[in-house]
């Protein structure tokens, strides 16, 4: 028996960290390749129904205050959505006259940093997992058009029916001023 | 200031209906209009929600340049240029709060709340009498007034009174920013602004929320997909007849009126909501009579304050920052004495419509971002923009204030009052000969 690491003691319980992760990465690693393929119906299928998909606003706070420099839920935020209207967002897209995405931009996202803030070994049916990772992605649209949107995502991953979704979303952006004009990438 | 000869006026024919694409694209211009435009107009700073107690500071923006909105000790409201006096730093670089003293972090000079320099370093080693510390306090607006929580500045000392700059549009803001019940109840903030960058000219966003009538087509997605807040049918609730109503300030308007002996199912996706609208549309039928129902829907407040009153209840300010870069804020407000689960309701509902992500406004940005840039060119520069729907139609209403026309004709009489009068500031060498301008023709 070894002393293990991340937190964990018997081998057991450090494969079931391990092979959790790994199945965490393939699943941002899949959602990443969904958005850029822009094959948005699969990637709807990610969601819980309850999904809260929340992007706050930063702000120029003291020190001290430091802690609040993120808008809380009971604030205005870049993005406060429920299932019904990312559903909209993406059937918006496809009526081929959302003037914002048509013709679409190219995006990659890259996705990276990813951490379970309480590491734990198996994920039942039914049960949450709290996971952090980073993002950076990029947009390039029409000719010269280009944003780079950096941030934190914060999110809660549930497994329904053997498979991974995403039950809350958190996005955390590195701006206050955003410089983009608009956000019609979903991050 | 020197004229300019009338030669903005050249640039914009309102007989005609055509404006060159020079507006939208001359850096000449542009700097111009900050000193004509920016530097003499009653401008929005901020919402009296922001400042509640003494010593809250709200950083707001006028023109191109930083400006603090803040309470003092003794509870009076004061705008001032964010500038150190002695070297020009940012006295406050945080976006709100609350401060006994504003401090330079550059050689510490220390500003009150009411802008009075109080602290100088070295102030025994380094300066001779007389230093007199009052010639040296925070740049003060020449002009604030607060109306139904709105909070308006000009840097002019000669520019009218507000009432008299805002003429009959004073009228919709009146109707616009009151509550639900169209008393005189409190509104507030749902939050911070929402801040942005945009490739366009500032004028695109003024013109197009003072009311143009003729754009469905950028909007046509998002009424296919339905974000309304009654089961998510178009983008929002029936708003009954419709004026589009110009002021000889430069002020344009949309109202709905709504008959007040018909039924209304506003809000019909949220129980909550629709019962709080129902009791605010009741108390406001006997208080108001059957004017209840005449209610702004959108316009802009020249130059760069624009609103949605109706649905959703927003303010956006477009502050300029070069001939084809604009700095957006906006913000939101509800009724103070909406129920919680009204206020969150709103906030979700308006938030998918407006502002950078929301589902309206997407399109609205890149078509300004791509008509500015399409009119840069050399020779598109020679052809002018075409204002002509409506032109010669419209005109006195019995049911609102200004030069009016109601559906089903359209009109752009609102961009083109917008404009007859950015020409006037352009052209006026002061405001003596503003306020002698001729009328919208």
């Amino acid at each position: 028996m070894s002393s293990g690491r991340n937190g964990f003691g018997p081998d057991t319980a450090r494969m079931g960290y391990l092979d959790l992760m790994r199945e965490i990465e393939d699943f941002y690693y899949r959602e990443a390749d969904l958005l850029d393929e822009r094959d948005y119906d699969p990637w709807l299928e990610l969601f819980a129904e309850d999904i809260v998909y929340w992007m706050p606003m930063r702000l120029n706070v003291p020190w001290e205050d430091r802690a609040r420099d993120t808008t809380t839920e009971e604030d205005t935020a870049w993005i406060h959505d429920d299932l019904a209207t990312l559903r909209k967002r993406v059937r918006q897209i496809q009526t081929g006259i959302h003037w914002a995405e048509e013709p679409l931009s190219r995006v990659s996202h890259l996705v990276t940093n990813i951490r379970l803030p309480a590491p734990v070994s198996t994920l039942p049916e039914g049960a949450s997992v709290a996971v952090k990772s980073r993002f950076f992605v990029y947009r390039n649209r029409l000719e010269t058009e280009t944003d780079v949107l950096v941030g934190r995502r914060e999110d809660l991953l549930r497994r329904i029916g053997n498979q991974l979704r995403i039950a809350r979303r958190k996005i955390v952006i590195d701006q206050s001023v955003l410089m983009a004009k608009n956000l019609t990438v979903f991050l | 200031m020197k004229s300019l000869g009338g030669s903005a006026h050249a640039l914009v024919d309102t007989q005609l209906g055509e404006i060159s694409r020079e507006l939208f694209v001359n850096q000449d211009l542009y700097r111009e209009e900050q000193e004509r435009v920016f530097a003499r107009a009653w401008l929005y700073v901020g919402h009296e929600s922001q400042v509640k107690a003494p010593g809250d500071f709200f950083t707001s923006k006028m023109g191109e340049e930083s400006v603090i909105l803040t309470r003092d000790r003794s509870g009076k409201l004061h705008v001032f240029l964010n500038t150190c006096r002695h070297r020009g730093m940012k006295v406050c670089r945080y976006d709100q709060g609350n401060t006994k003293n504003f401090i330079c972090p550059y050689h510490g000079w220390s500003f009150a709340t009411d802008g009075k320099l109080v602290g100088v370093n070295d102030y025994q080693a380094a300066y001779q009498p007389p230093f007199d510390r009052d010639q040296w306090s925070l740049v003060e607006v020449a002009q604030m007034k607060v109306f139904r929580g709105t909070v308006w500045a000009t840097w002019d000392p000669q520019a009218p009174a507000f009432e008299d700059y805002m003429g009959d549009a004073m009228f919709a803001l009146d109707k616009g920013f009151a509550p639900w019940d169209g008393g005189d109840g409190e509104t507030e903030l749902l939050g911070v602004p929402q801040k942005w960058i945009i490739p366009s000219n500032w004028k695109f966003v003024a013109e197009n929320f003072s009311c143009d009538v003729l754009h469905t087509v950028s909007h046509r997605s998002v009424d296919m997909v339905g974000i309304g807040p009654s089961a998510g049918e178009g983008r929002r609730d029936p708003i009954g007849r419709q004026l589009v109503t110009t002021y000889p300030g430069g002020h344009g308007c949309l109202y709905g009126i709504w008959p007040t002996d018909e039924p209304r199912h506003d809000y019909a996706g949220s129980a909550e909501t629709a019962a709080y609208f129902q009791d605010c549309w009741r108390r406001r039928i006997k208080r108001m009579g059957t004017s209840a129902g005449t209610i702004p829907v959108v316009g802009t407040l020249f130059p760069n304050m624009s609103f949605h009153a109706q649905q959703p209840r927003t303010i956006l300010v477009a502050h300029p920052r070069g001939p084809l870069e604009t700095e957006l804020w906006r913000v939101y407000f509800v009724d103070k004495e909406a129920p919680e689960a009204v206020k969150h309701y709103l906030r979700s509902y308006y938030l998918r419509y407006s502002g950078p992500a929301g589902m309206t406004e997407q399109d609205d940005m890149e078509n300004w971002n791509y008509a500015s840039a399409a009119s840069l060119g050399t020779v598109a520069r020679r052809y002018p923009y075409h204002y002509k729907a409506g032109l010669g139609a419209g005109g006195a209403s019995a049911d609102v204030p200004g030069r009016v026309t109601e559906h089903p004709v359209t009109t752009e009489q609102n961009p083109r009052g917008l404009y007859k009068r950015w020409a006037d500031y352009m052209d006026a060498p002061d405001w003596a000969a503003l306020r002698a301008s001729p009328e919208q023709s």
